[in-house]
């Protein structure tokens, strides 16, 4: 049984590679491929004689490795420092991809809310996104507003956005919440797409200042690296808190079984609201911060892909674990800059990678755990 | 006193009459039972007092409200709690969690609390932890607080169900087939259960397809079939009832 399945997988990729590279290459591929699954099958099983001599040692160090190595907190803190360092060692480009990570991070944790905790689909994310965005460009260019007075009206706005749009969804469920929702992320690209006079349609807005701190201008790479770095540990401080919270185990409680969670007095419409409205709380900052760091928007920055790209950074790194999540969106950001090499290939590859890693790891790279809620 | 009472009930499902001018009281701290052959609209009963379906003529009445035009949560907060025919738990929660989720109407910390890590949060996270640990003690699963609910055996199952319907501090407990799939060690601990939450001052309307459990520890006994009650009474009286016995076994008998 356990050949069976690498078998397929390598079988099935090599098919894919086949239009590409001819067959020559296909059937090297092949058995490279399955060499390799066939190894990871082989050491995964003698993981078990590995992992007692392994404990004694860590032991003496005082370091469970059993405990997964992201809960660790000294990893946490090396960690940190290293995130705080990283713009002295780096060249822009590196710092670039950091910071478009982090905008994805708040996002695709926005999203977790609504996907992971409440268990809703959400396909038309972007929209909150878009909503930020357009909400701080147009503050500032007309009126002038600055980044940190212009952050909260725009957080404002788009938490009443994902108020709005719950409000006719909460009656559909599963697979009709999702197409609701998609409409939804399209009304909102199309309006900003059309509305030429205030959105100035296609074009975009163009001119955002970006934010002042103290008479301190933002203009370089490292101020954003930093602000986004602020604004990504805000964003996991207050989830987290949210999601051990009677909330959050009131959205995993609806999540799990809505019937059981309403006759245990939660009132399971309010809920749904909330995972709305707070999801795209987190969209509004993420879009003002895209915003602002761009000094430009336009509707192409919105469109469905992007919704998508969110729910598979969700899907992807463990729906309903925050650091999942972040492994997700941190990958999904980081794996296509990495194969810009193989070029023609890049999302042919992407698309194969992200298949493997369903296959081994269904329930996201973390995911599995269920919301344990110690204090 | 009457803790409940149901008031020319009636319910249908497109031309099938689950519930027809149904009156029945159930009497404060007592144990009740409804009965009746597969499809008597037992489960309909419950799911009227839970919220869960709106009846279509009638009202109930819990301690003096009239609750059929409410939600259910609202219904939960009122002070009731239910199980399921087919369990429904919280199955990727794990055992403690599954309890301290259903003291949610109880509690009333919000974002910011928790946010902030106020100490009204970690003084009410604190109670209703220790509080979680007592009921899983009450029902006997104290050892399994960390296990993942879903993996659970089957009868630990159905006392965590029970427990986490205790744990909304209710006063009216409705058990829908509690012991379902039970082998007979497991079902008197279940009757034991009962007699407990009875104990505590609790009201507890049971619907049970097991006699011993019915006639073992019932006060009172409603017996449904097609929508109809056909007759209540204590269990000796039920016995011995020829309708009872017609509806369950056929006119010959």
């Amino acid at each position: 049984m356990s050949l069976l399945k690498p078998l397929i997988i390598s079988i099935w990729f090599a098919l894919l590679f086949l239009p590409f590279k001819g067959l020559k290459a296909a059937l090297f591929f092949l058995i490279i491929l399955l060499l390799t699954l066939l190894l990871f099958n082989s050491l995964f099983r003698y993981k078990n004689i590995f992992k007692d001599p392994l404990q004694k040692i860590f032991n003496l160090f005082e370091f469970n490795i059993l405990t997964p190595l992201y809960e660790s907190i000294y990893l946490r803190y090396v960690l940190f420092a290293a995130l705080l360092v990283i713009p002295f060692f780096v060249k822009d480009y590196v710092l670039d991809v950091a910071i478009l990570s982090c905008i994805y991070i708040i996002l695709a944790l926005g999203l977790n809310v609504v996907v992971g905790f409440a268990g809703l689909l959400n396909l038309g994310f972007v929209a909150f996104y878009a909503i930020g965005a357009y909400t701080y460009a147009l503050l500032n260019t007309k009126l002038g507003i600055g980044f940190w007075s212009a952050l909260p009206f725009s957080m404002l706005l788009t938490t009443i956005a994902g108020f709005l749009l719950a409000i006719p969804a909460l009656r559909l469920r599963g697979d009709y919440l999702a197409i609701v929702t998609l409409g939804f992320g399209e009304i909102v690209r199309l309006i900003l797409n059309n509305w030429d006079t205030l959105t100035k349609g296609p074009n975009g807005i163009s001119g955002i200042s970006t934010p002042v701190v103290f008479s301190f201008t933002f203009y370089k790479l490292t101020h954003f690296y930093y602000l986004l770095l602020f604004f990504v540990a805000i964003t996991i401080f207050i989830t987290k808190r949210v999601h051990k919270s009677r909330i959050g185990r009131a959205w995993i409680a609806i999540r799990e079984d809505e019937i059981a969670a309403s006759t245990i007095g939660i009132n399971t419409t309010m809920y749904k609201l909330y995972a709305f409205a707070f999801g795209a709380f987190w969209a509004g900052l993420a879009g003002s911060i895209f915003a602002a760091k761009m000094q430009f928007v336009s509707p192409e920055s919105f469109t469905f892909m992007e919704s998508v790209l969110i729910l598979c950074m969700v899907i992807l790194g463990g729906s309903g674990s925050i650091s999942g999540v972040i492994v997700g969106a941190f990958l999904l950001v980081l794996l296509p800059e990495l194969l810009r090499e193989v070029q023609l290939y890049r999302m042919l590859a992407l698309g194969a990678g992200l298949v493997i890693l369903m296959i081994f790891r269904p329930r996201g790279i973390l995911g599995g755990k269920s919301a344990s809620l110690r204090i | 006193m009457h803790l409940l009472e149901f008031r020319n009930i009636s319910m249908h499902f497109g031309g099938i009459k689950a519930i027809e001018d149904l009156d029945m009281r159930v009497k404060e701290n007592q144990i009740m039972s409804i009965i009746g052959p597969n499809g008597a609209g037992k489960t309909t009963i419950f799911n009227c007092i839970t919220g869960l379906t709106r009846p279509v003529k009638g009202s109930i009445f819990f301690s003096d409200v009239n609750i059929v035009n409410l939600q259910p949560h609202e219904i939960a907060r009122l002070g009731i709690a239910r199980t399921f025919q087919n369990i429904r738990l919280f199955k990727e929660m794990s055992v403690i969690d599954n309890i301290i989720v259903a003291q949610h109407c109880r509690t009333s910390s919000g974002i910011i609390d928790a946010v902030l890590i106020l100490r009204k949060f970690r003084l009410e996270e604190r109670i209703i932890r220790e509080k979680a640990m007592e009921y899983l003690e009450f029902v006997g699963l104290y050892d399994f607080a960390n296990t993942m609910s879903g993996s659970l055996p089957y009868g630990a199952q159905r006392k965590l169900e029970i427990a986490r319907a205790l744990a909304s501090e209710p006063s009216l407990i409705l058990l829908d087939e509690p012991t379902a799939g039970m082998n007979p060690q497991e079902t008197v601990q279940v009757m034991e259960l009962i007699e407990k939450i009875k104990k505590l001052g609790k009201t507890v309307l049971l619907i049970e397809h097991d006699m011993k459990v019915v006639m073992g520890i019932s006060e009172w006994i409603v017996v449904m079939d097609h929508g109809v009650k056909i007759a209540e009474g204590i269990p000796e009286d039920i016995k011995n009832n020829k309708l009872v016995i017609e509806a369950y076994l056929g006119k010959e008998y």
